[in-house]
């Protein structure tokens, strides 16, 4: 695998309620601070990819909006993934990996204060056998976290939702020598994966997350320390379940910038993680760091990513000295 | 530790900015997202087996190859991905009682939820059955609900084969009696196997003008088109944009336009649309004198027919005793009657 860092992570002034922000409004501030923290020129990125979700304004296409901030034209190659902006950076990271491209620009953005997040999380499930009862979101939790009570964890089974949040973030990556270039301590993605459970939440065992386990695993969590998790727990009782499944143990912190639980701004969350967990590399205060960023009800699709001071093959020339 | 605290002292004062622009109106708008009569998906043979039982009020699960039983069913083995159900012998009758696997309460129903009372969501394994379905639990209380506990379907005589053909589960064994069929058919075989679901989307709202948006209909309120121009390329955007799409720099700068400019395109329309005048209308884009983009607007006070690409407007606005704070308040853009403008000179905005 190509060595590729993120080295620069910016996420705007959360909202709590609708100050009448645009897309544009959200995201520009923070693409132009990423470039200015790392000294780049828009010419310099070779791969943008965003995550948004129109359903959350309620308009089609919401996600075009963003493009004016970051100088689409002449035309530039970008993408867009219908999720969090942990999935978008998961793109780019792939992307990267052709080994053409040095630098990729990766945003989320989301407005979760206008909208019916019941209504909304609903249209996300199953159209056949979910969605047209109108579940929603907490009341998913709810049936995670009875489980997970009836199984034994010291867990609150009314689970109460995290505040609706408007908020953004934005995330460069760059590959070798470019990122040694433009970060002074890049936090390299050592692993990166994730993993899906199936769309029918009654054949699930919701005491176990399996997609956690195999995505941790395959990424590389263990072995090796692990100063800070920032994890994807916009309920209470996930940091257990997940605790388990990343394999962390006492000695980790979770979620040193709040987590979720303080600020959601839907569809950043999780892209949030990855920011948080390298800033942490970048201020020299962890040398290995994990961010897990989750989709869908009761945790159903997991994506983990391992991020350290020193890359593979860093490590690799230390232990031949 | 605080959370989320911004490191960019850029996005602080944009912020800030904002916050006090943004105190001119707190006006919140309604805006309703949704698709009329429903969205119609087909069920593909599987599911509407299963759908298919529900209007007869039974319950059928799909043998998997390690032969445990899947309800409700699906096209493939929810872990394998093997296909399912293609045979009869494949198909097992199940409940209609079963048990509670986890649930959670509900104190404040929802107009769109089953029930109308507190109730709890549930996952319901039937008897015989390997797995759960999500339902509602009509229990009365909260204290009555438990892991573990059995219930038994309470079938709708209104059944279309969907999953609300269920109303509810009710605690204990039952009998979980089917009502008859309303309306009534013919006969069970007048019905056709269910292929088709509809899902109703209707999604509600409250949306905040932003400041560029707020400023741009003050000026609609006066009869005043703005836009908004890039300090970096100098192009003047109408409707005005915060952000210039070229450089990704704000467009911070106003720019009072006139009402006159160019018909770059059209459209003769036949097909009525919401909000729009009777058929023929003709929809266009009008680059106003002194604007880098053309604006989306109807065009009349001319025959359709003598409409032409070049030909010069000028926006017609309602009388000012009418004028609201609205886009409404622009009805439309007629000919000046000046001379046409020749292509080459719009060539660029096209
Ligand atoms: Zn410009």
């Amino acid at each position: 695998m190509r060595d590729v860092a993120v080295v620069a992570f910016a996420q705007s002034e959360h909202s709590f309620s609708d100050l009448g922000w645009t897309e544009a409004d959200l995201v520009m501030p923070l693409v132009n601070e990423v470039l200015s923290v790392t000294g780049m020129d828009r010419s310099e990125i070779g791969f943008t990819c965003s995550g948004s979700n129109d359903y959350l304004v309620g308009t089609p296409f919401s996600f075009v909006a963003a493009l004016d901030t970051i100088g689409a034209w002449p035309p530039i190659a970008e993408s867009h993934v219908e999720q969090d902006g942990a999935w978008a950076l998961y793109e780019a990271w792939v992307r990267m990996q052709h080994g053409d491209i040095d630098a990729a620009l990766v945003y989320g953005f989301g407005k979760g204060t206008i909208g019916d997040q019941v209504g909304i999380s609903s249209l996300s499930y199953d159209p056949y056998y979910l969605a047209p009862l109108v579940p929603g979101h907490i009341a998913m939790a709810g049936l995670q976290a009875r489980a997970l009570k009836d199984a034994g964890f010291d867990v609150d089974p009314d689970p109460t939702p995290p505040p609706a949040t408007d908020g953004a973030a934005a995330v460069i990556l760059a590959a070798g020598e470019v990122a040694r270039r433009v970060c002074s301590r890049p936090a390299w993605i050592t692993g990166l994966d994730h993993r899906i459970e199936p769309h029918a939440i009654g054949s699930r065992d919701l005491t176990h997350s399996p997609s956690t386990r195999e995505a941790a695993a395959r990424a590389g969590v263990r072995p090796g320390v692990v100063d800070f998790a920032e994890l994807h727990t916009r309920f209470e009782h996930e940091e257990v379940l997940l605790r388990r499944e990343l394999g962390l143990d006492e000695k980790t912190v979770v979620n040193p910038s709040g987590g979720p639980r303080k600020a959601d701004p839907i569809m950043a969350t999780g892209l949030i993680r990855i920011g948080e967990a390298a800033a942490r590399i970048h201020d020299g205060s962890a040398q290995r760091a994990v961010a897990h960023a989750a989709s869908g009800p009761c945790l159903q699709h997991n994506l983990v990513c391992v991020l350290a001071a020193d890359t593979a093959s860093d490590l690799v020339s230390e232990g031949e000295r | 530790m605080t959370t989320q605290a911004s490191s960019s002292s850029q996005a602080a004062q944009t912020s800030a900015s904002r916050a006090s622009a943004s105190q001119t109106s707190d006006e919140r708008v309604v805006h309703v997202l949704e698709f009329p009569g429903g969205y119609t998906r087909s069920t593909g043979p599987v599911i509407g087996r299963f759908l298919t039982g529900l209007r007869s009020g039974r319950l059928f699960g799909v043998r998997m190859p390690d032969g445990r039983v899947l309800v409700p069913p699906t096209e493939y083995d929810p872990q394998t991905a093997a296909a399912l159900g293609t045979a009869d012998e494949d198909w097992v009758e199940v409940g209609p009682a079963g048990t509670v696997t986890t649930w959670t309460w509900v104190d404040d129903p929802r107009p769109d939820h089953p029930l109308d009372r507190p109730f709890a969501w549930a996952l319901i394994r039937p008897d015989g059955a390997d797995t759960a379905l999500l339902h509602a639990v009509d229990s009365g209380s909260k204290a009555a609900m438990a892991t573990g506990m059995r219930v038994h379907p309470t079938w709708r005589a209104e059944r279309t084969g969907a999953v609300k053909d269920i109303a509810c589960f009710a605690p204990g064994e039952g009998p979980a009696e089917v009502p008859a069929l309303v309306p009534a058919p013919d006969g069970e075989a007048e019905l056709e196997p269910v292929s088709m679901v509809t899902l109703p989307h209707r999604l509600e709202y409250r949306l905040r003008g932003g400041t560029v948006w707020n400023h741009f209909i003050d000026g609609m309120a006066v009869g005043q088109i703005r836009g908004t121009r890039c300090a970096k390329c100098g192009k003047v955007f109408v409707p005005p944009r915060g952000a210039c799409p070229g450089d990704g720099v704000p467009a911070t700068e106003w720019v009072d336009l006139p009402d006159t400019g160019v018909l770059t395109t059209f459209a003769v329309n036949n097909v009525p649309a919401a909000g729009a005048p009777e058929v023929p209308f003709i929809s266009g884009y009008v680059l106003l004198d002194g604007a880098d983009i053309a604006m989306l607007a109807l065009v009349s006070d001319v025959p359709w027919q003598e409409v032409r690409i070049g030909m010069r407007v000028r926006g017609v606005w309602v009388p000012d005793a009418e004028r609201t704070r609205s886009v409404k308040n622009l009805k439309w853009f007629a000919p000046t009657g000046e001379p046409d403008v020749p292509f080459e000179q719009f060539e660029e905005y096209v």
